[in-house]
């Protein structure tokens, strides 16, 4: 019998196809594209044990039941998940090697993003867990965290090292049905952080993890669990920051925060992926699914600065489980040229006496579009629930947009709600005002929008407060003409 | 120092200031006085750089340069002050961190260094002894819910951190009452000296009693009417404006 044309054409495309992947999987990059063989393969990459594998392609199959949610106020063109590369690894990393092993090319980089991996931050009392493409390739301060017991890795080393409690929280409050990136994240996740914080101790120094996208194309699914244990405290940063490019990128996190009786967890983030340029072509797709449960007397804050990706799609939010526990949400999102943020949180109010606060600053220029979307829920058996919220949006120009989306579910008579909302424009007389005493007028916008964002600034920790402050002035950066 | 020629200015095609000479010298105090409306702040704005007026004839020129090229920051830079008849209200920006930013900015538009945090402290210290300024103020948010004398005490303090070669009152003496208005004169008195100038704008002698100054202008309908030393400022209390506009028309 005779091929046809087209039965040919199809042959030869599965034989490349099979062939590119089976050499692929030799190097450090696989092949675009999503399929229960690239999960295996990522899943076997890890070494991971094989619950993980059978976790990881459950929550492939019910991915591919799943639509991408299409209710947030941001419009884009789709990604094609087929023509994204779900693994990638730099060369030369071993995680167990010092930072004197590492590449200095990848030293020399951090430096000219602002991170330094040196002594220096041992000195500023912060403990890194780099994470780039995909694969961690430095670890420090793990010894002085060992010593309070105290687990601080790569996730995938977790899963190795402590399956016991992997396996025990892991989809526990970010199920893996919960929503379509969520169950992608689910499927492909390749690094992330783990931490553990026993019983009653306070974490001695701020926890950090920087991400950063490196290879062209390469998407980001990072996964982080963090179980703070009965009366511990612990305070994680995250900071990403992402070079140019022309390409879209897509990036699902999940971000899972576990507080126990009478823990705390105060988690901040700074986000500067690439944005974008001018004219609104390439940019970071910013999918994030990030959820906290308190248990009793527990708090959960999470405070974020959200300056990059083109799109920003991105809840934290506190499921107030427990009696007497605490949610926060201090956010501030500015939006410039062409970028589109949704963001905001939920606040589910299940236990007694569960109290919440939310302060969302949006800041608005150039073309963009910034949403705050927030729920406050109140659970029927949710006695004496309060909540606060208070949404203010500063404007510059008259081509950008604000927009707050609040919901309010009551279903406890006894909850107390107070929400304000303000929008608000920076003036030119504001602007003169300044310029007359000598500060230009980048400088003058840098310093209305400092002040405008104060009580979310303020909320995070010093030497973060001053990288968020120069993030501002720099995704700013001619917003004015 | 200053020197103001034949000077038109006019903003949405509507001329305010028609034709207006000055000369200021270093050491001097000038008051302008003159009627709502008449173009006292607007020739203030002008010489500060807001740039919604255009300037349609004439020059402002500082030292010998002339200023039409030069941004509001720029000219702040050179050593000019404008004490606004309203002050803007910034949030969350603390008077502090508003008078660092502002001194540090200048002396990098100068090529020099930053202020060094004690000296910054001391000068903060003295200044606000000098105007008997509330420690607690300086943690406020720059004139968020002040009231209007505070406002205004709060410029002449900006005025005394900066200490500019020219600086214009705009009406600074209106909403401050008499103890503070002693106050606030009694500070700018000690910022005079040979090398700087002071433009006072105001509608009262009272303020000239206390800031005297060496000549006094009458401005009406963008124009100088008339000239004179302290004593035309008196003859205005008494007299009103009338019968200047009427010499005008004449
Ligand atoms: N942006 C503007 N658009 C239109 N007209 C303006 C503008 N700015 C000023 N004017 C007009 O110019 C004239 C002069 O105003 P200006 O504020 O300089 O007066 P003034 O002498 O300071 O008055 P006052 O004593 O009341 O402070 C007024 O008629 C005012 O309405
Ligand atoms: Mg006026």
């Amino acid at each position: 019998m005779a091929y046809t044309e087209e039965e040919l054409k199809k042959e030869l495309e599965t034989k490349e196809y099979e062939y590119g992947f089976y050499t692929d999987i030799e190097s450090d990059t696989f092949p675009k594209g999503l399929s229960e063989e690239i999960v295996i393969a990522i899943s076997k990459r890890k070494e991971e044990p094989k619950w993980m594998t059978e976790w990881r392609l459950e929550a492939f199959r019910i991915w591919k039941t799943m639509k991408e949610p299409e209710w947030a106020n941001v419009t884009y063109k789709k990604p094609d998940f087929q023509d994204i590369i779900y693994y990638s690894a730099p060369k030369k990393a071993d995680p167990n090697k010092s930072l004197s092993d590492v590449d200095p090319e990848l030293l020399e980089m951090y430096k000219k993003l602002g991170i330094s991996v040196d002594e220096q931050k041992k000195l500023q009392n912060v403990a890194v867990d780099i994470v780039v493409d995909s694969v961690s390739v430095a670890t420090t301060f793990k010894k002085t965290l060992a010593e309070k017991g105290i687990i601080f890795m790569p996730i995938s080393e977790a899963i190795q090292e402590h399956p016991e409690l992997v396996k025990k929280y892991i989809g526990t409050v970010v199920p893996k049905t919960d929503n379509f990136y969520a169950a992608l994240n689910s499927a492909v996740f390749t690094d992330g952080s783990f931490c553990y914080i026993p019983k009653g101790v306070r974490c001695p120094m701020e926890l950090s993890t920087y991400f950063r996208i490196n290879q062209a194309g390469t998407g980001q699914f990072e996964r982080t669990l963090l179980v703070a244990d009965e009366g511990s405290y612990v305070s994680y940063l995250e900071g990403c920051t992402a070079p140019s490019r022309d390409e879209n990128q897509l990036h699902a996190a999940v971000v899972e925060l576990i507080a126990l009786d009478d823990a705390e967890i105060k988690y901040s983030t700074v986000q500067n992926w690439y944005p974008g340029n001018k004219e609104g072509i390439g940019g970071v797709f910013n999918f994030v699914t990030k959820r906290g449960i308190c248990e009793k007397n527990a708090k959960i804050s999470w405070t974020q600065v959200e300056t990059g990706s083109a799109i920003t799609w991105k809840y934290p939010s506190c499921i107030l489980k427990g009696d007497n526990s605490i949610g926060e949400f201090y956010s501030i999102a500015v939006t410039n040229n062409y970028q589109q943020a949704d963001t905001g949180t939920k606040m589910i109010h299940l236990g007694k006496n569960t109290k919440s606060t939310i302060i969302s600053k949006g800041i608005s220029a150039g073309k963009s579009q910034n949403s705050y979307r927030g729920l406050v829920q109140i659970g029927s058996r949710a006695k004496n629930a309060r909540n606060f919220s208070q949404c203010d949006s500063l404007l510059m120009g008259n081509e950008c947009g604000a927009h707050t989306f609040p919901y309010i579910e009551v279903k406890n008579k006894t909850a107390q709600i107070e929400h304000e909302a303000t929008t608000s424009k920076i003036g030119e007389d504001q602007i003169f005002y300044c310029n007359q005493r000598g500060i230009d007028t980048e400088k003058a916008i840098a310093l209305i929008v400092n002040g405008f964002s104060k009580e979310v600034l303020n909320k995070l920790p010093m030497e973060f407060a001053v990288e968020a402050q120069k993030l501002l002035e720099i995704s700013l950066e001619g917003s004015v003409g | 120092m200053l020197k103001i020629k034949n000077l038109h200015a006019s903003v949405e095609d509507k001329e305010i200031l028609r034709g207006i000479n000055l000369e200021i010298k270093a050491g001097e105090v000038h008051a302008i006085m003159g009627p709502n409306g008449s173009g006292k702040s607007t020739l203030a704005a002008i010489i500060a750089g807001k740039e919604e007026f255009e300037i349609t004839k004439g020059a402002v020129l500082l030292e010998g340069e002339d200023l039409e090229d030069l941004a509001p920051e720029e000219r702040a830079h050179k050593g000019i002050f404008l004490s606004f008849q309203y002050p803007v209200e910034i949030p969350g920006v603390s008077v502090t961190n508003f008078i660092k930013t502002a001194i540090n900015e200048t002396r990098k538009g100068r090529g020099q260094e930053d202020m060094p945090a004690n000296k910054m402290l001391k000068l903060l210290r003295e200044k606000g002894e000098l105007l008997e300024i509330d420690r607690k103020f300086l943690s406020r948010s720059l004139n968020e819910g002040f009231s209007g004398g505070e406002k205004k005490r709060m410029e002449i303090f900006q005025m005394a951190m900066l200490e500019p070669k020219l600086a214009i009152l705009d009406e600074t003496d209106s909403g401050l009452d008499i103890d503070a208005l002693r106050i606030v004169a009694n500070g700018v008195n000690k910022l005079r000296n040979k090398d700087n100038a002071i433009i006072v704008i105001t509608h009262y002698q009272r303020l000239l009693e206390y800031i005297v100054p060496d000549f006094v202008h009458v401005l009406h309908n963008g124009k100088i009417v008339k000239s004179g030393g302290k004593e035309l400022a008196l003859e205005l209390e008494e007299k009103g404006y009338d019968w200047l506009k009427q010499e005008t028309v004449s």
